[in-house]
């Protein structure tokens, strides 16, 4: 079986601050991690792989500082690793992102499962598993919480809010996973020390045979106008006070304005 | 490009009822019919569900188009996919909103890379800026920071829109629209299938339907002070809740988690018991027309979005309360 597991490096979201000066995402300071469902994708596809045998590929679209999320899949026992990086990759909505990530996962070819964490913490868009199925004319399963492989085709539980969905799709798919999947687990020495060996390919946009048109800022419809920090509620509070048989006193006569006793 | 025209709304289906975060957009879009002065369609996909489409005007709908297809019966991406490519290149819809559901996010990805235009994920708000243009808010970076999306050229505009931040229309059997059946060439799809479907097992009342929460955070000491918590819920008829924290330690189910990694609630009133209140959590119940804090800590984030606050350890005055409010029930 060979399986394509899609991972994005995004920052560190506790360090995620605005500039109050310019309005615009300070990247200053800000440490770059793997995403973290992504890690649950890579653990899904090293299970899959282990029952089944095969191959599991990482790919990554970004920047070349990207690679360090790609090092880390292989040191976690991917066997390949692809980075997608070209400036004219840059800028690139849900739409573009999922196009040549798809263009990419035609070049590799014969894949027969395609793995994505169910969102990026950055983003959180949860976009790009479902539009790559869709530009590679693929089924899908998202949010998938447990997962199999048997018989050509991959079976999921889909934890939704008030029901577990057992679905199948024929393979060759997609599925994007939650968190809820499975525990990552962490690189080993001898894992580390194969991983250097590991062959790790860089594409940009004309080995994959992109369209121009489609990539980067170019492919991309939807742009982001303006970001800006949640609107803080305006207004005061009133603090019940004294002693706790006294607040208990404040507390049940406010439950009783606001009609809730 | 500019004769694409009307608001479209996909109407998602759960076990034949209208979800309701459908009907949150039809009421939305009323705001947005009135800037624009652009119709209200709801496009509804299934098997035998003319009945359904009679509702739909009277929830807001100006015209439904629907299409009544066997393939259709159960969901499924790639025909419903299918359908709706069809459907929005016939029509040339301008803006097409989904509810940002399970089946929403996803199908709505697969029709955005069927028409080749923008989809902005899981908005909280629509609207239009100064210059006429339509944009989208989202949170990003787990709610730390809003974005306003535009999608200057391409239409539809597309996006999915969490649900229970709009309230639905009250159902008016006077208001009448237009029916349009529609007829797609599907096949079904051989190559995904819902197996089964299992319930969730739930702890009570769903924590995004009860009128009242009591919700706990990282400051609980121990899962016993749950207990008192739940009692006071149960006082006054809600039901009890969590931040990240309790349920991370298995206090909780998950599906009493509040908050961007759970669930967004809505209750006329949360009491919020030991919750600091991180950015991703205020993000999950902003919408609580109440909101009273206790937290031994004066300077909690919480009690910025506080209308009533206690700055008190909640081992000493929950215990009190619920004494307060037995005293008055009896």
């Amino acid at each position: 079986m060979k399986i394509l597991v899609f991972v994005k490096q995004v920052p560190n979201t506790d360090d995620v601050k605005l500039d109050p000066k310019t309005g615009n995402l300070q990247r200053e300071g800000v440490q770059s991690v793997i995403n973290p469902l992504d890690a649950n994708a890579i653990e899904a596809a090293l299970t899959l792989k282990e029952q089944h045998g095969g191959t599991v590929a990482a790919i990554s679209m970004g920047p070349p500082q990207a690679e360090e999320v790609l090092k880390k899949a292989l040191a976690l026992g991917c066997d390949e690793a692809y980075l997608l990086s070209d400036r004219a990759f840059g800028g690139a909505d849900t739409l573009a992102t999922s196009y040549t990530l798809a263009k990419a996962a035609e070049k590799i070819g014969d894949y027969d499962l395609l793995l994505f964490g169910k969102n990026a913490s950055d983003g959180d868009t949860a976009q790009t598993g479902p539009a790559t199925a869709a530009w590679l004319g693929i089924p899908q399963i998202t949010l998938a919480s447990g997962l199999s492989v048997s018989d050509g085709w991959v079976y999921a539980d889909c934890m939704l809010d008030d029901e577990i969905q057992h679905v199948r799709a024929k393979l060759p798919a997609a599925v994007t996973v939650c968190a809820e999947l499975n525990t990552p687990r962490y690189p080993t020495p001898k894992n580390i020390m194969k991983a250097l060996k590991k062959q790790r390919t860089v594409w940009n946009a004309e080995a994959i045979e992109a369209d121009a048109e489609l990539i980067g800022v170019k492919g991309s419809p939807s742009s982001t106008k303006t970001v800006f920090e949640p609107p803080k509620r305006d207004m005061t509070t009133v603090f019940l006070d004294g002693t706790p048989d006294e607040v208990a006193v404040q507390f049940a006569d406010m439950l009783e304005k606001e009609h809730v006793l | 490009m500019n004769k694409s025209s009307g608001i479209w709304i996909y109407i998602e289906l759960k076990e034949k009822q209208i979800a309701t975060g459908s009907l949150e957009l039809l009421a939305k879009a009323q705001e947005l019919k009135a800037y624009n002065g652009e119709d209200i369609t709801a496009v509804l996909l299934g098997s035998e569900v003319g009945d359904i489409a009679k509702l739909l005007p009277g929830y807001g709908a100006d015209r439904v188009i629907v299409v009544d297809e066997p393939a259709l019966a159960s969901y499924s991406a790639r025909p419903y996919q299918q359908a709706l490519k069809a459907l929005a290149e016939k029509h040339s819809p301008s803006i097409f909103l989904f509810s940002a559901t399970p089946q929403g996010r996803d199908l709505a990805p697969r029709v955005m890379v069927s028409l080749k235009t923008g989809l902005t994920a899981d908005a909280i708000d629509l609207g239009y800026d100064e210059d006429g243009v339509f944009y989208q808010t989202t949170p990003a970076y787990g709610g730390k920071i809003y974005a306003h999306i535009v999608i200057l050229e391409k239409r539809p505009q597309m996006a999915t829109v969490r649900p229970k931040i709009f309230t639905p229309l009250a159902y008016d059997a006077n208001k009448t629209g237009e029916i349009i059946k529609e007829h797609v060439q599907l096949e079904k799809d051989d190559c995904f299938e819902l197996v089964s479907v299992e319930e969730r097992k739930k702890s009570g009342i769903a924590i995004d339907q009860a009128k009242l929460l009591v919700s706990g955070g990282r400051g609980i000491k121990k899962q016993e002070d749950f207990n008192m918590l739940r009692e006071l819920a149960q006082l006054l008829g809600g039901q009890v809740a969590a931040s990240r924290p309790p349920v991370d330690e298995g206090w909780l189910p998950h599906d009493q988690q509040i908050g961007q990694s759970g669930t967004t609630v809505k209750p006329n009133m949360i009491i919020n018991v030991a919750v600091s209140g991180s950015v991703q959590y205020q993000v999950g119940m902003q919408g609580s027309e109440c909101v009273v804090s206790i937290n031994h800590n004066p300077d909690a984030p919480i009690f910025e979005l506080s209308q009533y606050g206690v700055n008190a350890d909640y081992r000493s005055v929950v215990p009190a309360i619920i004494a307060e409010i037995k005293k008055r029930i009896n």
